[in-house]
């Protein structure tokens, strides 16, 4: 990310150099939102709704969104499933081995709140942004696969509003 | 070898560059360098865009053969969807793990990416559209393209994985095992032609469709099958792509790399791909020979034919598990391409041919 980051500092010197960095910015933020790849990572019945929505009928290739079994080349964790408490530290890891810039989707109840069936359950971790940060909630119990997608859209259109300057060291 | 013109038929298009340094009276070492830089540019800038090109081809034709469209959004049936994701891989962080073999670990998709892109030295892309016309041009592809191996062994090694070091160490596996076969099956055509240079292979196909080695029967099929079965392995690609398996090896040997490294052996591989099949044009369908249209046209044409036959094995054939990959290998493409090569010789001996 070495030149990327200092992009900012050399475009704010140039006088009217607005317009460079608008359009770079709206260059990396087209790119990264139309290639999200997906970490291979489904631990309940909203796995199968992940599968079922990279299948024909629903087609995540279409977005351009493939997935990558390893976390290095992933840009996106679609967190399919009930997250236990011994599972917490696993997905924490797994987010950390991801390469910047990096994306979570909470998707279902139980990653969301609990969920309807585990809500007081000893073991079950309540919710996911208690361990990663969340950029977007998908509810349902499991979501539809048109959900999932459409969680997946306004995640791109979030992206596409980011801002290059505010790119920092975490 | 000499020619006519300096870069074949598109003379025309960087034939000024070439003259306006020859009227100012440079020796013709000079001129050559320029020549060599010139190709070498146009054939990196063309191969570049070309794997890019394939990368998006295979995803729709992945999709189409699954029922499915691929990518749609992005650009007229998804054109752009690839350059969207080459700059997306540029702007990733770049992952060092800490416990890798720094050395290793950085060299080896520079490796990777280099050799992929050294063979298209000698690769005859129409009527003096070639680099360099070693006399020994097939000989180098093979010895270029073995070049793969180590880089993927020194990933492998490199990320201090053990999924990487598994992947690594059954690609170096996989690869030498192929390569007998494809230089068995490579050598029936050389010895018919008794030249290296690509040149003379592609020249000893004019005229005729029937002079094309694919189709002189006995021996021209049986060597293209085997060549084309030994190169989707040489290739890395499925069924014969047990050194990226994601159901045993998460990701094989580029298992650690992220970003810009990741995205170099990726385009190395397809690459990769678009060299085997450019030298099974060469070899078996007359390079670049064909009507009407401009020679690099056919080539290309035929080229991009036998990827897409690539593409369909890839898409319809399950993987092989690594000892029948290793038994089909040695006991049966062995024996079947030396057998191949000695009737081809005995037959080169008879005068049995046409």
């Amino acid at each position: 990310m070495g030149v990327i980051k200092k992009l900012p500092i050399y475009t704010e010197k140039l006088p009217g150099g607005g317009l460079i960095l608008t359009s770079l910015e709206t260059v990396i933020n087209q790119a990264q939102a139309k290639s999200l790849w997906y970490l291979l990572f489904g631990t309940a019945c909203c796995a199968i709704e992940l599968m079922c929505t990279g299948a024909s009928r629903y087609d995540f290739d279409r977005l351009g969104m493939i997935f990558r079994a390893t976390p290095r080349q992933a840009d996106l964790i679609i967190a399919a499933g009930t997250i236990t408490k011994k599972m917490a530290p696993r997905l924490r890891r797994l987010y950390d081995q991801m390469a910047e810039p990096r994306r979570v989707i909470a998707m279902g109840g139980c990653t969301i709140k609990g969920g309807p069936f585990y809500y007081d359950s000893y073991s079950v971790e309540k919710g996911i942004d208690h361990i990663v940060p969340v950029d977007m909630y998908i509810p349902g119990c499991p979501p539809r696969p048109e959900s999932l997608l459409e969680g997946c859209i306004h995640l791109q259109e979030k992206i596409k509003k980011q801002k290059l300057s505010d790119w920092q060291e975490k | 070898m000499t020619y006519p013109l300096p870069f074949g038929e598109l003379h025309g298009v960087f034939g000024w560059l070439y003259e306006l340094l020859e009227s100012t009276g440079l020796p013709q070492p000079w001129l050559d360098v320029v020549r060599y830089a010139a190709l070498g540019a146009l054939v990196f800038g063309v191969i570049s865009l070309l794997a890019l090109f394939l990368v998006w081809w295979e995803r729709k034709i992945a999709a189409h053969i699954q029922q499915r469209f691929g990518p749609m959004r992005h650009g007229w049936h998804g054109w752009y969807q690839t350059v969207a994701d080459a700059v997306k891989l540029l702007t990733k962080e770049d992952i060092l793990v800490d416990t890798r073999d720094k050395f290793v670990f950085f060299w080896a998709p520079v490796i990777c990416f280099v050799a992929a892109f050294l063979a298209y030295v000698t690769i005859p892309f129409g009527e003096g559209l070639i680099v360099a016309d070693l006399n020994i041009g097939i000989l180098y592809i093979m010895a270029i393209t073995t070049f793969t191996i180590i880089s993927l062994l020194m990933a492998g090694w490199g990320s201090n994985n053990k999924y990487a070091l598994l992947g690594g160490i059954r690609s170096a596996a996989q690869l030498i095992s192929y390569e007998i076969p494809m230089v068995a099956s490579i050598l029936v055509v050389v010895l018919f032609v008794g030249s290296m240079s690509m040149v003379d292979i592609v020249e000893a196909q004019s005229g005729w469709i029937t002079n094309w080695y694919v189709f002189r029967v006995p021996f021209g099929p049986i060597a293209f099958i085997t060549y084309i079965i030994a190169a989707t392995a040489e290739a890395n690609r499925t069924p014969f792509d047990i050194p990226e398996a994601e159901q045993e090896l998460v990701a094989g040997y580029n298992i650690e790399y992220s970003g810009m490294k990741f995205a170099m052996f990726f385009l190395a591989e397809f690459a990769n791909g678009f060299t085997v099949s450019a030298i099974a044009v060469t070899l078996f369908f007359g390079g670049w020979h064909g009507p009407f249209l401009p020679s690099w046209v056919w080539f290309l044409l035929k080229t991009l034919g036998v990827v897409f036959l690539l593409m369909l094995f890839r898409w319809t054939y399950p993987r092989l598990r690594v000892d029948q990959l290793m038994e089909f290998a040695w006991k049966f493409l062995v024996p079947v391409t030396f057998a191949n090569l000695i009737l081809a010789a005995w037959m080169k001996y008879a005068g049995w041919y046409w």
